[in-house]
């Protein structure tokens, strides 16, 4: 609350300095703006980042991590009272003393004696610290909002070259933009390595990448049958890969072949419809393919697979096919290979458009036909791009989820047979990590393994892909 | 302006006839006034290869090509000059039916290439083409190597049967277009690693691959340095004993020092056509005058 109103006072600070340097750039000009190095704006928006931008940052600094300063502040002094309890208990204790000194509900621990004693004193030190530091956090924002204004306002002249500075703070922004973005993305990496570091300690790397039994179950008590629980991954890579083969055999032809319709033969009101409406599947949210799959493509293909079997004579084959469940690889297939298929014709057809004209210009003026030339000219150049598009696909498919655990089924079973229920990595990590658990197991922790393997999975796919472009871009610039 | 003319050109040209329009056309077309001939060059039309007529080209509703009548003598090269955008390039396209990739292209009137009208809705582009060869202002080399681009036309249209047969082709046809002695050695290697001028010549390769009896030219030699260019030059006069060669040019010099006969296009419409050094030397029109004189264009 205190942050935001003195956000506002920045704010508005801000735009008075806005205004008094854009007037003191216009007065130092004697109002001929042709004069200045800049125009006016530049000038006002130059002392307005001084006076905003340095206190801005210092404030948010604050509300980030002011009450970490205060927590160790708090915890600097223990009394003997509080240093007897176990640490869980201290922890509430302290929560307890800043909650009540900022107005908030406490938990509902009672303290009595002298403790009760020792959470006053506490309350009040909490107090006494958070005052101080908003006072000093403000008085630091205003002594920084002014003295930016300062340094900004008597530099305005008609030689400043205000604009150049403003082109620096902009360039401050935009790096700072994706220093986080590459900031975050490596935070992210690092706690992924961390926990599956801690999952390695207990489950050898080895086993886990190579053990073809997968059954994350850990016991509840130490003497319970099959205690250990496995943790190889094979099934689930196993079950990924199939998955998405099945997946890239539909999206592969499909996509492909309606880029080549859109890009070389249709005319330009059929594009004009068809690119949309493929672009609109691209829009599907996958929980709405999932229960696509789940409520309409498994039961249609069981019932197919079971009249099948019925059909033919008595035998294993006949059995099998008759006994076929709606959870199978090959619905979970089809239906993420259908999802896919927008997502590779839209690239590929920006990649067969992107083949120059006097190609097929070239190949038509030989007496080549549409087919001969898409065939043996159009597709051979594009062919670099298409194989990464398909790449994007196959990464795409390896990290889908959604289709997945509706359609495929949870059991984690080392089979090629796509009428198999199967498993794939993401599916088990939802399975892991959703519900009431523990974190610290490793049951959940082997999430964190799974994780990185499929990252490094994707990253290695999402490289290569992205050479292969990079190398066939080089090829027509 | 110095107008460097090809020494084998004139005795060409006295072999060739002047466009004419025959009595009949006159009748129902309007006949371009200034191609009535001059003196020597007044024999019959009698082995003209190309004979359009009255052809208007439509780019959706504007007209780019106004009731071009022309007829190009075989085994030598015409020349198309003019500013741009005056159509040359347009009417080089309706000879092969290019124009037909562009949906909003219509061509109206007759190209006939040894009496058979190509514009008929009958007539296979396809089969056209391979009897009418082009070569692009930019080379365009497929994506394949050397030996492939040339093999393409003869491979799609069955030409060869044995692998030695498609071999003689590639060979011979890269030693027509004068780049065999340079690529032999690699004819595995990309086309597209070629130098620029090579790649003109291999895509010169590719189009006689197929044998064709005319082969237009549409500004081959813009994107060329001088040596290349005059490479170019060089094979295009060796080709012309062999095929009836179009070229569209901007550069006046070339259509002087390349081509036994020059049409000069303006705005859409065929100004005047007649042999080459005559027109450089003494053209008839006014327009032609101020073009080839640099005063516009």
């Amino acid at each position: 609350m205190l942050t935001w109103l003195s956000l506002l006072v920045l704010a508005l600070f801000s735009g008075v300095a806005f205004a008094a340097g854009r007037r003191r750039a216009v007065a130092s000009a004697g109002g001929r703006s042709r004069v200045l190095h800049s125009l006016p704006d530049y000038y006002g928006t130059y002392a307005a980042l001084w006076a905003g931008v340095p206190a801005a940052l210092l404030l948010l600094l604050g509300a980030a991590f002011g009450g970490r300063v205060e927590d160790a502040m708090l915890q600097s002094t223990r009394p003997a009272a509080v240093q007897a309890l176990e640490p869980d208990r201290q922890a509430v204790f302290y929560g307890d003393a800043r909650a009540i000194a900022s107005k908030q509900p406490p938990s509902e621990v009672v303290y009595e004696g002298e403790l009760k004693t020792a959470l006053d004193a506490k309350v009040a030190e909490a107090r006494r610290i958070e005052t101080v530091l908003n006072v000093g956090m403000l008085a630091g924002a205003g002594v920084l909002a002014l003295a930016g204004f300062l340094l900004a306002f008597p530099r305005i002249s008609t030689e400043f070259r205000a604009r150049n500075r403003v082109e620096g703070w902009v360039s401050i922004l935009l790096i700072g933009c994706s220093v986080a973005a590459v900031l975050t993305t490596l935070g992210i990496v690092l706690s992924l390595v961390w926990e599956s570091w801690r999952f390695f300690q207990s489950v050898n790397p080895i086993s886990f990448l190579f053990g073809v039994e997968w059954s994350p179950q850990i016991a509840m008590r130490a003497d319970q049958v099959a205690s250990a629980g496995a943790f190889g991954a094979v099934p689930l890579f196993a079950g990924t890969f199939l998955i998405m083969l099945i997946a890239m055999l539909v999206a592969a032809p499909v996509g492909l072949y309606s880029a080549i319709y859109l890009s070389e033969y249709a005319g330009r009101t059929v594009r004009g419809v068809v690119k949309p409406l493929l672009e609109v599947l691209a829009g599907v949210p996958t929980v709405v393919y999932g229960f696509f799959a789940a409520l309409t493509v498994g039961p249609l293909f069981r019932a197919g697979f079971n009249a099948i079997g019925a059909a033919l004579p008595a035998g294993p084959l006949a059995t099998y096919l008759m006994e076929v469940q709606n959870q199978m690889a090959l619905v979970a297939g089809v239906v993420m290979g259908i999802m896919l298929i927008p997502f590779v014709s839209s690239l590929s057809d920006d990649i067969i458009n992107a083949v120059p004209q006097s190609l097929r210009d070239g190949s038509y003026a030989m007496g080549a036909t549409k087919s001969e030339t898409v065939k043996k000219v159009v597709l051979p150049a594009a062919l670099p791009g298409i194989m990464a598009a398909m790449l994007l696909a196959v990464s795409r498919a390896v990290g889908e989820t959604m289709i997945v655990t509706m359609a495929a089924g949870l059991q984690a079973k080392l089979t090629v047979n796509p009428l198999d229920t199967v498993t794939t990595v993401t599916v088990q990590i939802v399975t892991l990590l959703t519900g009431d658990q523990e974190f610290d197991s490793p049951k959940t922790l082997s999430a964190f393994g799974l994780g990185l393997t499929l990252f490094v999975v994707t990253l290695t796919l999402n490289i290569i892909a992205l050479r292969i472009v990079q190398k066939y871009r080089e090829q027509y610039d | 302006m110095t107008l460097i003319l090809n020494p084998n050109a004139s005795p060409l040209l006295r072999g060739h006839a002047m466009t004419v329009q025959s009595p009949d056309d006159t009748a129902h077309t309007p006949v371009i006034q200034t191609t009535v001939p001059h003196g020597h060059a007044s024999a019959a039309v009698g082995e003209a290869k190309i004979k359009a007529r009255d052809v208007k080209v439509f780019y959706g509703e504007k007209q780019a090509l106004f009731d071009v009548n022309i007829d190009i003598p075989g085994k030598s090269v015409t020349a198309f000059i003019g500013p741009s955008g005056c159509g040359k390039s347009t009417f080089l396209r309706c000879i092969n039916r290019m124009n037909d990739t562009i949906p909003s292209a219509r061509v109206e009137g007759s190209i006939e290439i040894d009496g058979g009208d190509v514009n008929l809705k009958s007539v296979d582009p396809v089969v056209l083409r391979s009897r009418v060869g082009m070569v692009f202002q930019k080379p365009n080399p497929f994506p394949k190597t050397i030996f492939e681009n040339v093999a393409y036309g003869p491979r799609i249209h069955g030409l060869a049967h044995r692998k030695d047969e498609l071999e003689a082709i590639v060979e011979s046809s890269l030693k027509k277009a004068g780049l065999w002695n340079e690529v032999a050695d690699r004819l595995h290697q990309p086309g597209t690693g070629l130098s620029g001028g090579q790649q003109q010549r291999l895509v010169i390769a590719r189009a006689i691959a197929v044998s064709p009896e005319v082969i237009l030219m549409d500004e081959p030699c813009s994107a060329l340095d001088p040596i290349a260019t005059a490479k170019i030059e060089e094979l295009i006069d060796e080709l012309r004993t062999q095929f009836c060669i179009v070229i569209v040019t901007h550069s006046m010099a070339q259509a002087a020092r390349v081509s036994q006969r020059t049409a000069f296009f303006h705005l859409g419409k065929l100004v005047e056509t007649g042999p080459t050094e005559e027109m450089f030397t003494n053209p008839r029109d006014s327009r032609t005058q101020d073009y080839i004189t640099g005063r516009f264009g």
